[in-house]
């Protein structure tokens, strides 16, 4: 039995991608593939010679590695925890965008952990993590939370693949084995169907205290530590709300090439980056909320070792970068955003790409400013970074944009099943829904 | 079990450096060229801190020795994700070179800033190879690297007293930094034996400890500048 049992299959546009290589594709990947190189280049050169070499010195001990880390771990709440609301909202609108959300983030979390490599003095000592684990130490709740998180996302989108990947294993697509082998010998009957979805909702539930814990864990590395305007209670949700936002803002970014790139205008329309870009909104009010009652505490209290900090970000070295954040994650995203003329595609994607910039400077901000202000004033510290950490977070932005461009090739970005599933029963199913809503009908 | 510590007298200082010579000597540590020490890695188990108070001309300087504090609560070693630093037995704040990853968070989350990271492949001059102290490993490239209170002479000391079949006396262990004050600004000795030096002068109205507000109980205890400062200074 195929699962694609019907002759008026009307998602033809969806499977196109899949398989054919065009002269964009191979042109954009060959150029990636010299930036990754060129990173493989620099982290060697690193490797053989020692941290020395990136632009880190004392009290600086960490800089562009760690930022990157959390920028990238960031994003990764892009997907699955967006898909995983979205799904369990029942809002009908996700079906075309769930997949290009849950593969963001089961890439990115490869890249965000490899940051981290790229940060250590031994890389080759890495494994002593899990041999001998120090269970005090929040790097270690990382190194749990963020496989954790791997292996869930990993699996919550790998469910709803199964189909579609069925799909292209009764097509005879290549390479037939891969799909033969994934597709767990899927058929579509009603029965394996039931099974799937009852999967589905339950791995959305679990991903979402999971996503939830490990940006949560990763602002405990800073907070956990007495070190000025590191030390605070609100680092867990204000970076668990900056990760939604930059999660977001990635999504809308990777749907709008893929609709570009695809020809898919008719499956990612406007009314999804309309939706989209509210929740953008949303997010970055939240995260206005969150800066200012930050700033304003730390202000107000007027330590002295704090003020150091704080005066670094706002009228010091590194005033330009905190207020092009200021600017970059709410200015331009209130003044875009709010209007429902400029809710339009272009718009929210100057509005998301400039949430991917000031997100990255307000994870700079956190981490560098703190360390260059020590509380024994004697150390004071600059920053700035060598080509070798330039280079690798070149290389880092180019390797997800590689693995996301090869996951589009094997692999349908939007939902095939899902997209026939609403088509077929879910405009009666929510027709049926509202009409409960309503007085005078029993209860479904 | 005894609890190391120190008490460095700043009434006595001179800010000669003495210190931080013996240490670097006493415990291999590093040097690097020029470039790198503009780079702020210059490496120093123990440095001087001077302080300026005042508006010229009316200033005035202060020195201060600064060291790992080995505190008794210490922010860095609950940090270290693989245990490579921790505090032993007797207070002192360790580290195990062939165990640290180098991630450097031990370095961030202590607030003395007092650790040290090796760069580079640590480089060395033909005339300081010859003149290494066999007692003190090496440190590779990529590790943090600190003071033990010149553990090593701990260990050998514990080993005479051992053979001379008596318990530790107080002088029998001495860090290179104390043993070098000309000023004999500095005392080292065992905080928990009430008859102890340090002990003593640690319950002074003169003592304080560096960043004491944060919890951290160091173990290095400073006597302020108090006697002669207010006699002669002005």
């Amino acid at each position: 039995m195929e699962v694609l049992g019907d002759k008026d299959f009307q998602d033809e546009a969806l499977l196109r991608p899949v398989g054919h290589l065009g002269k964009g594709f191979l042109l954009t990947v060959t150029i990636l593939l010299g930036v990754v190189l060129w990173g493989i280049y620099a982290y060697s050169f690193q490797v053989r010679h020692g941290l020395g070499v990136t632009g880190l010195d004392r009290p600086v001990y960490w800089g562009f590695y760690i930022t990157n880390f959390v920028f990238f771990i960031g994003i990764s709440h892009a997907g699955t925890l967006i898909s995983a609301i979205l799904r369990l909202c029942q809002a009908e609108w996700r079906r075309s965008i769930t997949r290009a959300a849950e593969v963001i983030t089961v890439v990115v979390l490869f890249i965000g952990a490899a940051n981290i490599l790229l940060d250590l003095g031994r890389p080759d000592r890495a494994l002593f993590v899990i041999f001998h684990g120090n269970l005090t130490s929040p790097l270690l709740w990382d190194v749990v939370s963020i496989s954790t998180y791997l292996t869930g996302s990993t699996i919550y989108l790998y469910l709803p693949l199964i189909p579609d990947i069925a799909i292209l294993r009764d097509r005879k697509a290549r390479p037939q084995f891969l799909y033969r082998i994934l597709s767990l010998g899927f058929t579509g009957t009603e029965k394996e169907k039931k099974r799937l979805h009852i999967a589905i909702s339950i791995m959305a539930v679990i991903v979402i205290p999971i996503a939830i814990s490990v940006h949560t864990v990763v602002s405990w590395v800073f907070a956990m530590t007495i070190q000025p305007m590191w030390h605070s209670t609100i680092f867990g949700p204000y970076f668990v709300v900056g990760a939604i936002f930059s999660g977001i803002a990635a999504l809308i970014l990777a749907m709008a090439i893929i609709r570009r790139a695809y020809h898919l205008q008719e499956y990612l329309k406007e009314i999804h980056f309309n939706n989209l870009g509210t929740l953008l909104l949303v997010m970055a009010l939240l995260w206005f909320y969150f800066t200012f009652a930050e700033y304003l505490t730390t202000f107000y209290g007027g330590e002295p070792d704090e003020m150091a900090v704080f005066f670094a970000k706002v009228r010091g070295p590194y005033a330009p970068y905190f207020w092009a954040m200021v600017v970059t994650n709410f200015v331009i995203q209130f003044s875009i955003l709010c209007n429902r003329k400029t809710r339009t595609v272009a718009g929210t994607v100057i509005a998301s790409s400039s949430v991917i910039v000031g997100m990255w400077l307000e994870r700079f901000t956190i981490v560098v400013p703190t360390l260059v202000n020590p509380r024994i004033p004697f150390p004071r510290g600059t920053y700035f970074p060598s080509w070798i950490e330039v280079s690798l977070m070149a290389a880092s932005f180019a390797m997800f944009i590689l693995l996301y461009m090869g996951f589009s090739k094997l692999f349908p970005i939007v939902s095939v099943w899902e997209m026939k599933e609403g088509r077929e029963v879910s405009v009666a199913e929510t027709a049926e829904r509202v009409r409960t809503y309503l007085p005078g009908e029993s209860e479904a | 079990m005894a609890r190391w510590g120190m008490v460095i007298d700043l009434d006595k200082c001179t800010g000669c450096q003495a210190c931080v010579v013996a240490c670097k000597v006493e415990n291999n540590v590093p040097v690097v060229n020029a470039e790198e020490a503009a780079k702020g890695r210059e490496m120093l188990w123990i440095r001087v801190m001077p302080t300026v108070e005042g508006e010229y001309p009316r200033i005035k300087m202060r020195f201060m020795p600064v060291l790992c504090q080995h505190c008794d609560h210490p922010p860095s070693t609950k940090v270290c994700p693989v245990g490579a630093t921790y505090k032993n037995p007797e207070g002192i704040v360790a580290q195990i070179y062939p165990r640290c990853i180098g991630c450097r968070y031990c370095m961030n989350a202590c607030p003395y800033t007092i650790k040290y990271f090796n760069w580079f492949r640590p480089q060395r001059e033909e005339i300081q190879q010859n003149y290494l102290n066999p007692e003190v490993s090496l440190r590779p490239k990529g590790v943090v690297e600190k003071c033990t209170f010149c553990h090593h002479r701990l260990i050998k000391a514990r080993e005479q007293a051992a053979v001379e079949k008596r318990s530790l006396r107080e002088g029998d262990f001495t860090p290179a930094c104390v043993e070098s004050c000309p000023a004999r600004a500095m005392y080292f000795g065992d905080l928990d034996d009430p008859t102890s030096t340090v002990s003593k002068l640690s319950k002074s109205s003169r003592a304080f400890r560096l960043l004491e507000e944060l919890g951290t109980e160091p173990k290095v205890i400073y006597l302020t500048e108090g006697e002669w400062h207010g006699s002669v200074g002005r």
